[in-house]
C-alpha cells in the first residue's frame, strides 16, 4: 500500500480534498478525544485540466431530504436499473436515458476514477458576467491617473459580452449612465445618506419596465435581454465610451480645507452599487469591484471623521473601546455584505494607500461574498497593477479563473455531521439531518453559498463523528461525503461538481496507530489555525492563543510518547512532528498578533488566510527560507535566526512578502560593485538567482506579494527579522558563541523555548 | 350740491372756477395780496408766511393769526378761504409754521386758528365774492361734486411750486370743462325701487371723472419740473409726466404718501381713519433725463450714521457747535462728528460743503457699504442667474422648452451690468427637471456639457461646484451646445409629473455652495404632484366662493413653501416663477417662495407658442434684463412720533423692523403703513428715511438712501387737503388683498368700505360747511376715492366673476402686493383709448375716455389697457375704410375676433394704432398682449369687465350705485 502521504496527495489532487484525519475515529468520544476535529480543506473548482465536465445533468437520489448525486460508491443493480443512495439508502430507479447501462457499460459518474465530476447544465438563460467598478475620486492625480488606466486597461481584458457599469464617488456618489451619446449623463446621490435597495432602484429609475429615456431609441429586436439597463452595457458596446468616460474622470472637485481628509463616501457608493444590481441582476454573477484610496469619511460606513487631526482607529483604540465609528460602519457593511451575498454577486475591495482605509470595517463584505481584498500603498505600483491585471487571467480553456453564485452543498453518510464551515462563504440556513448542532466555524447548515470563487478557494469544512461508542461499525465500514457544488462558471454556464469521497472507520482502542499514521498534520494544522483565527475574529487574542495551546499540549499528551513527569522522554510520531512548530510560528504570525499591525492589515491577512489552499496557507503560517550562496544550489533553509549569515543571500516567501536579503559581506561586496567586474561574474549570477525566484513567485501568486530587496543593516529587514525564529536574542547572544546566524532583539520566545515548554506541559499529569 | 333728488345738470360753464393765474404769482410773493389770494385761488399763504414776507400787513403769530388776515381782501381772489396754505416761499421752508399744499378747494379755517374762529361764510353755497369769471358758476367750493368742478385743486392745481420757479408764467389756463352738476341724489333714492330710481337716475357726467381729474393734473403740472425741496408738497398724478428736481426729499418716483400732511396727533389720526402709509419704490428706474443717485464713498469707516437710532446722514441732519456735533433729525441724539467728516458751518448753520455732498443736500443717493454690512464679513461675490426649466411631457409639447432653449442663446448677452462694464459680473447655470432633477456642467473646458441626475428629491444637494456656475463668454460654446441638446434630449418624454419644491431647494443649494446670492428662473408646467416635498394635489373648489373657507384657496396648501422661501432669503436666493399651466396648478401656494424673495411671478395659462411667443419672450427679455439688488435688507426710520408698523409688498420679514428682499428690482413697490406713537410737531414735521442695503449686479454692497419730510398738522383739513387718493388706494388694495388671507372675502370688502365711508364722514363733519345732510360733499382731492374704491372691491380678488379662475384670482392677489401707485392706478381703472376721435396726424395719446359702455361709440375702436391686458374693441358700424386701413379685410364681419396681432400695414391708422400699442406696452413692466375684441361678439364679455363704471356681471356696483351707497353710509354715520 502506498503510504498515506501518496494517498493524500492523491486525493488532493483528484478531489481538492485534504482531511486532518484521513481514518476516522468511529465514535463521537473518542472523535473528541482526538483534539484535532475531523475537518477537511475542500478547494470546490481546484483545476482539473484532465476533467472535461459532462454535457448532462446528475442523477439524483428521490428522497426529498437527501437528493445525494449518484456517484462510485453507490451499489448498483445493472440488471433492475435501481441504484441505492449511500447516504440514505434509499432506492432508485435510474431515469430513462440510462437504459442502456451495465457492468459494462458504466456512465462516468459510476466510475472510481470520477469521485470528482462536473455536469454542464444547458438549461436556464445564460447571462453575462457583470463588472461594476466602483471608483473613489479622491486620489492624488497621479494615483488616480494610473487607476484610470489601469481601469481603461481592464476594459480590453474583460469577455466581449460582459456588462460593465462605473460609480465613481468622493463626496457625492455618481452612476454613470453609459449608454447615451453627447451628453455625458450621470445620476448623482447625497454622500451621507443611506438608501434602500427600493430608493436606490426607484431613483435610478429601475423599477418602470421602461424609462422615458429609453424610449428614445427603437427597440432593436436582438438586443440583448439583459440591455435593459442603461448602467450596465456590454463592453464590446460602449468600450470608447467608457474608456472616454474613464479619462476624463477628474478628481473629485470639492474643496478639502488644510487639515481635513477629503470626504469620501464610500459606505453610499457601495450601498447603492449593490442596490444597483440587486434591481437588475440579482442571482446572477457579478463583480463589484471597490477602488478606493482612503477611508470613507462620511455617510453611512464612515471610519473616520474629516478632521486629520483625529488618527483612524487603532488596536489600542478598539481595546480601549476608543473607535467610535467601528460598530456602526461594521454593521453597515455586514448589512451590505449580506444583501450582496443573497444576491449572489460579490465585491473586491482594492484599497491603495498609506494609511488604512477602513478594510477592518469593510472586510466582510470580501469575506462574505468571496471577493478579493487587495491592499497596497497607491494605485501607481506594480504591486496594484499588476495584481488587479491577475484577476483576469485565462486558464488553459481560454476561461477566466473566476465563478459565480456558488452553492457548496455537503451531504454525509450518517455517521457523521457536518459542524460547519470557515471560508469566504455565508450560510444559506439549510437544516436537515446531517446538520451538527455543535458550531464550528458558520455552522448549522449544510448548504453555503460562495458568491465569487476561483481555482484557489479553499473551505475549511469540519464534522463531527456522530456514531455512539457502543453502536461499533462493521469492520472495513467506510464514511462518505459528498459535495455538491453548484455554480456559474466564467463561461456563464452552470455547472455542477460532485466530490464524492469515502474513508475508513478506526476503533481508536484497537487501532489507534493506524489512525495517528493517517494524520495530515498540515491540513491539520491549517485547518486548526483556521479556527483559531475564526476566533480571534470575535475573542481577545490571547484567549485565542490559551486555546491554541491547550489543543497543541492535549494533542501531545494523546499521541506523544512520554513517561510521566519526564520531559525528555518526550517523543512525537513522524505524523506529527512538524505539527508543534506550525503552532510556534502560527503563534507568532499576523493572523493572530497584532502587535505591529493595524487593524486593516490584520484584517487583510485574515482575510487571505481564509481563503487560500494548504499549500499558501502553510507558507503564510510558516514563511519559506531559501539561502543562496556559493557553497552550492539554493537550499531551504531553518527559519531562524541562525540562517541568517553575512556570506548567503536569503529569499524569503511569507506570501503577502517576497524578501531578498543579502548578508552583511554580500552587501558589502555589491557595495564594493565586484558584480559589475568581468572576472567576479559568479557573484553576479549568486545575487541574480534569488531575484529570478523571487520573479517566479510573484508571477504566479495572486494578490502580486509585496517585494523587498534589503541587506544586511537596511531597514526593510525587519520583515525577515520578524519572522525567523529568533533562536538568538539579545538575552542569548553570548551563550551561543559567535558562529552562526543574527541575534534578534525580541523579548520573544524562541521555538526551542516554546518546545521546552510544550514538552514540560504535555508530561506533566497536572492538566 | 344740494341734493334734491333730482338731476340737476348744471349747465357746462366754459370757465375755470378760478381765475387764470395773473402774471402777479412771482415767486418773490411779494404780492401776497393779488398773488397770493388773487390770482391762485386756492393757493394761500400760510398767516405766518404771509407774514414774514410782508410784515406789516399782519401780525405775525402764528398761535392766533386773526381772521382778518385770513380774509385780507385779495384783489381779485375769490372767497376763497385764506386757509389754503400758499406755497413756500425759498427759504421759508423751515422756520414757518408747516405749510399746507393748497389741494383743497373750500377749506375749512386756516390750520392755526382756534376752531372758534372758524369763518362761516365762505363755506356756505353762495360764492358771494365769486371772481367774475365765472359768472352763473355753482360755487359748491368743497370741490368734491360740486361746482368747483374746474381745476380738481387737489390733483395738481394750478399753483403748483410756482413761486419756487418765479419766472414762469403760472399755470396755463385751464382748458374749458363741462360742469358736473352740483347735486346728487338723494342716498334714500337708490334704495328705492326700480321704477323710481329710473325716474331719478343719476347723470353719469355728474359725478366725479377720474378722466377729468387726470387730464387736469397733466395739464396743470406735467410741464413744471416737480422740485423736491419744500416739505410736504402734494407731487403730480402718477398719470402725469413730469421731470423731478431732487432738493433734499426723495422723488415721487421712490416715495409715494397717502397724505404730505400727517396728523400731529394719534387721536385726530384716528378720527380721520386716513391711512398714513408710504409706497416705497427703492430701486425705481428713472426716466434718462434723471439722474441716478450719486455713490458715496465714506471710505474705512464706512457711512456715517446715528449713534442712537443708526439712521444714516441725511439732509436733514442739524449740525451745531460749529459743525462739530450733529443732532439727529430722527431721534435727537447728538453725535460727534468724525473728524476726517467735520466741516465748517455758515452762517446759516449750513455745512459749507453741504451742496458738494449728496448725502447733505439730496433726497436720494447711495453709499458704499464697507465690510461690516456684509454677510459673514466677507464682501459678496458676484451673483448668479439659474434657469431651471421644466421638461416634462407639457413643457416639450408646447414647445416651450424649446423656444426657450433658443432664446436663451442670445439672451444671455444681455445680462445686467453695471454702469459702463464690458460684461456682466453674473455667472449662469442650467437645471432642467421633471420629476428629478438634471444639473448640467458646462465648464469651459469640456468639450460637452456633463448632465448630473439627482433623483433624491426628498433631500435635495448640489451634486457639484465646479462648472455649475459660469461666466457665459466663457462658456459659451458649451452652454450653446447645451442649449442646442435640451430639447433633444427630452424630445421624446413621457414624464408628466413635476416637482416643486426640491427645484427651489436645488438652486438654493447651489447659490449656497458658490457663497453667492443669485436669482432662480423657473420655467414651471404644472401642478407638483409628484412624490416629493412641497407635492400639492388639486384642491381648486369653486363652491367655497363667497364662504368661510374662501381664504383657503389664497393660503399655500403647505408649510413647506415658506420654510423654503425663509432659507432662500437667507442665502440671497431671489425666484421669479414663470407658469405656463394648462389646467389649475394652485397660484396660491407656487406663488409663496417668489412672493417672499421679491421675485415675480409670470403666468402664461394654456400656452401656445404661435400665440403667446411673443408675450412670454418679451417679459422673459425684460425679466432677465432688468436691474436687480440682491440679498436686500430695507429699513424705514421715522422722526419720532410716528412708526413703520406694517409692511406690504413681496419680502420677508423676520423681525418687525427690517424687510428683508432676496432680490429687488426696479419694478417692485413696498407699502408701509405708518402709526403714531406719540405726538408730532408741527413745526419740525415728520421724516422718513428709507434705507435699502443691498449687493448690486456687479456684487458691489451698497446702501441707498431715500429721505422724505412730511408736514404735520394739528387740523384735519390740512390732512385732507394733502391726501393723494391714488397711493390710498394702492394702500387699501394691499391692504384688502392681505386681508383675504385670513377673513372671509364680505368682510375685507365691508371692512374697506366702513374705512372709505368714515374718512369721508370725517371730512364732512370736521372740514365742511354744513349743509343738508342730502348733500354728498367729498373732500376735492379725495372726489375719486368712491369709484376707485368700487373697482378695488369689484376686482377679481374680492368679488370673483364666474369666469375667474382660482389660480387667476391668486395671481392677481400677488401681483398687486408689489405694484407700484401707477400701476395700481391702471389696474383698478383701465384706460380706455378712442382710435378715431382724435385726428390721425397728432402724435399724443388720444385723452382717455370713462370706463363705462355708455362711453363706446359703435362707429369708434377702443383700446383697453389695465397694464396686463390690452384689447381692441371695435365698434360695430366702424367704417370700412378703417377696417381695411387696420384690419386688410372688407368688412367689420371679416375681422378675427380674438385676434392678437395687427397686420402690418402702410397706412397713417395702421401705423398710428400700432404706435400707440407699442408705447403703451413701453409704458408698463409686463408686455401686454392684445385681444381684439368685436362688438356684439362673445369675447366682448371679457371686454366689459374691464369697463369698471359700469355694473358688473359678478354682481360690483356700477359707479352711480356705489355713490349713493357711500352717501348712504356716510349718512349713517353723521347721524
Amino acid at each position: 500500500m502506498a503510504t498515506y502521504l501518496e494517498f493524500i496527495q492523491q486525493n488532493e489532487e483528484r478531489d481538492g480534498v485534504r482531511f486532518s484525519w484521513n481514518v476516522w475515529p468511529s465514535s463521537r468520544l473518542e472523535a473528541t478525544r482526538m483534539v484535532v476535529p475531523l475537518a477537511c480543506l475542500l478547494t470546490p473548482l481546484k483545476e482539473r485540466p484532465d476533467l472535461p465536465p459532462v454535457q448532462y445533468e446528475p442523477v439524483l437520489c428521490s428522497r426529498p431530504t437527501c437528493k445525494a448525486v449518484l456517484n462510485p460508491l453507490c451499489q448498483v443493480d445493472y440488471r433492475a436499473k435501481l441504484w441505492a443512495c449511500n447516504f440514505c439508502f434509499q432506492r432508485n430507479q435510474f431515469p430513462p436515458a440510462y437504459g442502456g447501462i451495465s457492468e459494462v457499460n458504466q456512465p462516468a459518474e459510476l466510475m472510481p476514477q470520477f469521485s470528482t465530476i462536473e455536469y454542464m447544465i444547458q438549461r436556464g438563460a445564460q447571462s453575462p458576467l457583470i463588472f461594476l467598478y466602483v471608483v473613489d475620486t479622491c486620489l492624488e492625480e497621479d494615483d488616480l491617473q494610473a487607476l484610470k488606466e489601469s481601469l481603461q486597461m481592464s476594459l480590453s481584458l474583460l469577455p466581449p459580452d460582459a456588462l460593465v457599469g462605473l460609480i465613481t464617488f468622493g463626496r457625492m456618489v455618481q452612476v454613470h449612465e453609459l449608454s447615451c451619446e453627447g451628453i455625458s449623463k450621470s445620476y448623482v446621490f447625497r454622500g451621507t445618506k443611506d438608501l434602500t435597495a427600493k430608493q436606490i432602484q426607484d431613483m435610478l429609475g429601475l423599477t418602470k419596465p421602461a424609462m422615458p429615456m429609453q424610449q428614445a431609441r427603437p427597440v432593436q429586436p436582438q438586443e440583448h435581454p439583459f440591455a435593459s439597463t442603461r448602467f450596465l452595457q456590454p463592453v464590446h458596446k460602449i468600450d470608447m465610451n467608457l474608456t472616454d468616460l474613464l479619462g476624463e474622470l477628474q478628481r473629485d472637485p470639492w474643496p478639502v480645507t488644510q487639515g481635513k481628509r477629503p470626504l469620501r463616501s464610500t459606505g453610499v457608493a457601495l450601498s447603492i452599487a449593490v442596490g444597483l444590481l440587486e434591481g437588475t441582476f440579482p442571482n446572477t454573477g457579478a463583480r463589484i469591484m471597490l477602488f478606493t484610496g482612503g477611508p470613507p469619511t462620511q455617510g453611512p460606513g464612515m471610519v473616520v471623521g474629516d478632521e486629520l487631526k483625529i488618527p483612524i482607529r487603532s488596536w489600542h483604540d478598539i481595546e480601549k473601546d476608543n473607535a467610535r465609528f467601528m460598530k456602526k460602519a461594521t454593521k453597515h457593511y455586514e448589512m451590505l455584505a449580506n444583501r450582496t451575498a443573497a444576491n449572489g454577486h460579490c465585491i473586491d475591495i482594492y484599497a491603495c494607500a498609506l494609511d488604512q482605509t477602513g478594510l477592518l470595517e469593510m472586510k466582510c463584505c470580501a469575506n462574505l461574498t468571496g471577493g478579493y481584498m487587495v491592499m497596497g500603498d497607491s494605485f501607481n505600483t506594480s504591486l496594484f497593477k499588476q495584481t488587479f491585471q491577475r484577476i483576469f487571467t485565462k486558464d488553459f480553456n481560454g476561461d477566466f479563473r473566476m465563478a459565480f453564485g456558488a452553492t457548496l452543498d455537503v451531504k454525509t453518510s450518517r455517521e457523521l455531521k457536518i459542524a460547519g464551515a470557515i471560508g469566504p462563504c455565508v450560510s444559506l440556513n439549510v437544516k436537515g439531518p446531517c446538520v451538527s448542532e455543535n458550531e464550528l466555524g458558520v455552522g448549522g447548515t449544510s448548504q453555503w453559498k460562495i458568491c465569487g470563487l476561483d481555482p484557489t478557494s479553499t473551505l475549511g469544512i469540519y464534522f463531527e463523528v456522530v456514531n455512539q461508542h457502543n453502536a461499533p461499525i462493521p469492520q472495513g465500514g467506510r464514511g462518505a461525503i459528498q459535495f455538491v457544488t453548484h455554480y456559474q462558471h466564467s463561461s456563464t454556464q452552470r455547472r455542477i461538481r460532485v466530490t464524492t469521497i469515502a474513508r475508513n472507520w478506526a476503533d481508536v482502542q484497537s487501532q489507534l496507530r493506524h489512525i495517528e499514521a493517517a494524520f495530515d498534520q498540515e491540513a491539520a494544522a491549517v485547518l486548526m489555525a483556521r479556527l483559531g483565527v475564526f476566533r480571534a475574529e470575535s475573542e481577545e487574542g490571547p484567549d485565542v492563543l490559551r486555546w491554541l495551546d491547550r489543543q497543541l499540549i492535549r494533542l501531545c499528551q494523546k499521541f506523544g510518547q512520554y513517561n510521566k513527569e519526564d520531559p525528555t522522554s518526550f517523543r512525537l510520531s513522524d505524523s506529527f512532528s512538524l505539527y508543534p512548530q506550525f503552532m510556534f510560528h502560527l503563534r507568532r504570525s499576523p493572523f493572530l498578533q497584532v502587535f505591529n499591525n493595524s487593524p486593516d492589515e490584520s484584517s487583510y491577512y485574515r482575510h487571505h488566510f481564509a481563503r487560500q489552499d494548504l499549500t499558501q496557507s502553510l507558507i503564510m503560517i510558516q514563511p519559506i527560507l531559501y539561502s543562496y550562496s556559493f557553497h552550492g544550489p539554493p537550499e531551504p533553509v531553518l527559519l531562524d535566526s541562525s540562517s541568517i549569515l553575512a556570506d548567503r543571500i536569503l529569499l524569503m516567501d511569507t506570501f503577502f512578502q517576497i524578501v531578498i536579503y543579502l548578508g552583511e559581506t554580500i552587501a558589502q561586496w555589491r557595495k564594493a560593485g565586484y558584480q559589475d567586474m568581468p572576472e567576479y561574474e559568479n557573484f553576479k549570477h549568486l545575487l541574480q538567482a534569488p531575484l529570478d525566484d523571487a520573479q517566479e513567485i510573484l508571477q504566479a501568486r495572486f494578490p502580486m506579494p509585496r517585494y523587498i530587496n534589503t541587506e544586511h543593516g537596511g531597514s526593510q529587514a525587519r520583515f525577515l527579522l520578524s519572522k525567523v525564529n529568533p533562536s538568538q536574542t539579545h538575552n542569548n547572544l553570548y551563550a551561543w558563541g559567535q558562529e552562526t546566524g543574527a541575534p534578534i532583539l525580541t523579548d520573544d520566545v524562541s521555538l526551542q523555548v516554546f518546545m521546552d515548554h510544550l514538552k514540560k506541559l504535555a508530561v506533566s499529569s497536572a492538566c | 350740491m344740494q341734493i334734491s333728488g333730482a338731476v340737476a345738470p348744471a349747465p357746462p360753464s366754459s370757465g375755470l372756477g378760478y381765475g387764470p393765474p395773473t402774471s402777479l404769482a412771482s415767486a418773490s410773493g411779494s404780492f401776497p395780496n393779488s398773488g397770493l389770494y388773487g390770482s391762485y385761488p386756492q393757493g394761500q399763504a400760510s398767516p405766518l408766511s404771509q407774514a414774514q414776507g410782508h410784515p406789516g400787513i399782519q401780525t405775525p403769530q402764528r398761535s392766533a393769526p386773526s381772521q382778518a388776515s385770513g380774509f385780507t381782501p385779495p384783489a381779485s381772489g375769490g372767497p376763497r378761504l385764506p386757509s389754503m396754505t400758499g406755497p413756500l416761499l425759498p427759504g421759508q421752508s423751515f422756520g414757518g409754521p408747516s405749510v399746507s399744499q393748497p389741494n383743497h378747494v373750500s377749506s375749512p379755517p386756516p390750520q392755526a386758528l382756534p376752531p372758534g374762529t372758524q369763518m362761516t361764510g365762505p363755506l356756505g353755497p353762495l360764492p358771494p365774492m365769486h371772481s367774475p369769471q365765472q359768472p352763473g358758476y355753482q360755487p359748491q367750493q368743497n370741490g368734491s361734486f360740486g361746482p368747483a368742478r374746474g381745476p380738481q385743486p387737489n390733483y395738481g392745481s394750478p399753483y403748483p411750486a410756482a413761486p419756487t420757479f418765479g419766472s414762469q408764467s403760472g399755470p396755463q389756463p385751464l382748458p374749458p370743462k363741462r360742469l358736473d352738476p352740483d347735486a346728487i341724489p338723494s342716498p334714500q333714492l337708490s334704495e328705492l325701487p326700480p321704477q323710481q330710481k329710473t325716474r331719478h337716475r343719476i347723470d353719469p357726467d355728474a359725478i366725479p371723472s377720474p378722466i377729468q381729474v387726470i387730464e387736469d393734473d397733466r395739464n396743470n403740472r406735467g410741464t413744471e419740473p416737480f422740485v423736491t425741496g419744500v416739505r410736504g408738497q402734494v407731487p403730480p398724478l402718477v398719470t402725469t409726466n413730469f421731470l423731478v428736481k431732487d432738493q433734499g426729499n426723495a422723488s415721487p418716483r421712490y416715495i409715494r404718501c397717502t397724505s404730505y400732511n400727517i396728523p400731529c396727533t394719534s387721536d385726530m389720526a384716528k378720527q380721520a381713519q386716513v391711512p398714513l402709509a408710504a409706497v416705497i419704490k427703492p430701486l425705481a428706474s428713472l426716466p434718462p433725463e434723471e439722474a441716478s443717485p450719486y455713490v458715496v464713498d465714506h471710505g474705512e469707516s464706512g457711512p456715517l450714521r446715528c449713534n442712537r437710532c443708526k439712521a444714516y446722514m441725511c439732509p436733514f441732519m442739524q449740525f451745531i457747535e460749529g459743525g462739530r456735533r450733529f443732532q439727529c433729525c430722527f431721534c435727537s441724539c447728538i453725535n460727534d462728528v468724525p473728524p476726517q467728516y467735520f466741516q465748517h458751518l455758515d452762517h446759516t448753520g449750513k455745512r459749507v460743503d453741504a451742496y458738494d455732498r449728496p448725502e447733505l443736500s439730496l433726497g436720494s443717493y447711495e453709499f458704499l457699504a464697507t465690510v461690516d454690512y456684509c454677510k459673514n464679513n466677507k464682501f459678496p461675490s458676484p451673483p448668479a442667474f439659474i434657469f431651471m426649466i421644466d421638461v416634462s411631457y407639457n413643457a416639450i409639447r408646447t414647445g416651450l422648452v424649446r423656444l426657450l432653449c433658443e432664446e436663451l442663446k442670445s439672451l444671455l448677452d444681455f445680462l445686467p451690468r453695471e454702469g459702463g462694464a464690458e460684461e456682466s459680473a453674473i455667472r449662469v447655470g442650467f437645471v432642467t427637471y421633471n420629476k428629478v432633477l438634471h444639473f448640467y456642467n458646462v465648464k469651459s473646458s469640456l468639450a460637452q456639457p456633463q448632465m448630473m441626475v439627482v433623483s433624491d428629491v426628498a433631500d435635495m444637494f448640489v451634486p457639484l461646484l465646479d462648472g455649475f456656475l459660469v461666466n457665459v463668454n466663457e462658456s459659451r460654446a458649451v452652454i450653446t451646445s447645451l442649449l442646442d441638446q435640451i430639447p433633444e434630449m427630452f424630445a421624446d418624454t413621457r414624464e408628466t409629473e413635476t416637482v416643486f419644491v426640491p427645484v427651489i431647494q436645488a438652486g438654493m443649494e447651489a447659490l449656497k455652495a458658490a457663497e453667492c446670492a443669485g436669482k432662480l428662473f423657473l420655467f414651471h408646467t404644472s401642478l407638483p404632484i409628484a412624490e416629493a416635498p412641497g407635492k400639492l394635489k388639486n384642491r381648486d373648489d369653486r363652491k367655497l366662493i363667497n364662504t368661510d373657507k374662501e381664504k383657503t384657496l389664497f393660503q399655500p396648501q403647505t408649510g413647506a413653501y415658506q420654510t423654503l422661501a425663509k432659507e432662500c432669503v437667507a442665502q440671497g436666493c431671489c425666484v421669479d416663477l414663470f407658469l405656463f399651466p394648462n389646467q389649475y396648478v394652485d397660484v396660491a401656494t407656487l406663488s409663496v417662495v417668489p412672493q417672499l424673495t421679491g421675485g415675480s411671478v409670470y403666468k402664461y395659462a394654456c400656452f401656445q407658442v404661435e400665440n403667446d411667443q411673443e408675450r412670454f419672450l418679451s417679459d422673459l427679455r425684460r425679466d432677465v434684463q432688468k436691474v436687480v439688488g440682491f440679498d436686500a435688507v430695507m429699513r424705514v426710520r421715522t422722526s419720532t412720533g410716528i412708526r413703520a408698523v406694517d409692511f406690504f409688498g413681496a419680502f420677508y420679514m423676520s423681525n418687525t423692523t427690517d424687510v428683508e428682499l432676496a432680490g429687488l428690482d426696479g419694478d417692485k413697490t413696498v407699502t408701509v403703513e405708518f402709526k403714531h406713537d406719540d405726538r408730532l410737531n408741527e413745526e419740525s414735521g415728520a421724516l422718513l428715511q428709507c434705507a435699502l442695503l443691498y449687493t448690486s449686479c456687479a456684487g458691489q454692497r451698497r446702501l441707498r438712501i431715500h429721505n422724505l419730510a412730511l408736514n404735520c398738522c394739528t387740523q384735519l383739513a390740512d390732512l385732507y387737503r394733502n391726501c393723494e387718493t391714488d397711493t390710498l388706494i394702492n394702500y387699501m388694495a394691499k391692504f384688502a388683498y392681505r386681508g383675504v388671507l385670513n377673513s372671509p372675502v364680505k368682510a375685507v370688502r365691508d371692512t374697506l368700505i366702513t374705512q372709505c365711508a368714515q374718512i369721508l364722514a370725517c371730512y364732512r363733519k370736521n372740514c365742511a360747511s354744513p349743509s343738508s345732510a342730502g348733500q354728498l360733499i367729498l373732500p376735492e382731492c379725495m372726489k375719486l376715492l368712491p369709484v376707485y374704491l368700487n373697482c378695488v372691491l369689484k376686482s377679481d380678488v374680492l368679488q370673483p366673476g364666474a369666469e375667474i379662475t382660482t389660480d387667476d384670482r391668486a395671481y392677481v392677489r400677488q401681483l398687486v402686493t408689489s405694484m407700484d401707485v401707477a400701476e395700481t392706478n391702471v389696474f383698478f381703472y383701465p384706460r380706455l383709448l378712442p382710435l378715431t376721435k382724435s385726428p390721425i396726424e397728432s402724435t399724443t395719446e388720444p385723452p382717455a375716455v370713462r370706463a363705462s359702455e355708455e362711453r363706446l361709440s359703435n362707429g369708434d375702436m377702443y383700446l383697453l389697457e389695465n397694464g396686463l391686458n390690452l384689447f381692441l374693441w371695435v365698434g360695430a358700424s366702424v367704417q370700412q375704410g378703417v377696417v381695411q386701413s387696420l384690419f386688410s379685410v372688407s368688412s367689420f364681419s371679416q375681422i378675427t375676433s380674438g385676434l392678437s396681432v395687427l397686420p402690418v400695414l402702410d397706412n397713417p391708422l395702421s401705423k398710428k394704432v400700432r404706435g400707440l400699442i407699442d408705447s403703451l406696452r413701453a409704458q408698463r413692466s409686463r408686455y401686454m398682449k392684445l385681444i381684439v375684441v368685436k362688438q356684439e361678439d362673445k369675447l366682448e364679455m371679457l371686454f366689459k369687465h374691464f369697463l369698471v363704471e359700469d355694473k358688473s356681471l359678478s354682481g360690483g356696483a356700477s359707479y352711480v350705485d356705489f355713490l349713493c351707497h357711500m352717501h348712504k353710509e356716510i349718512r349713517q354715520l353723521l347721524s
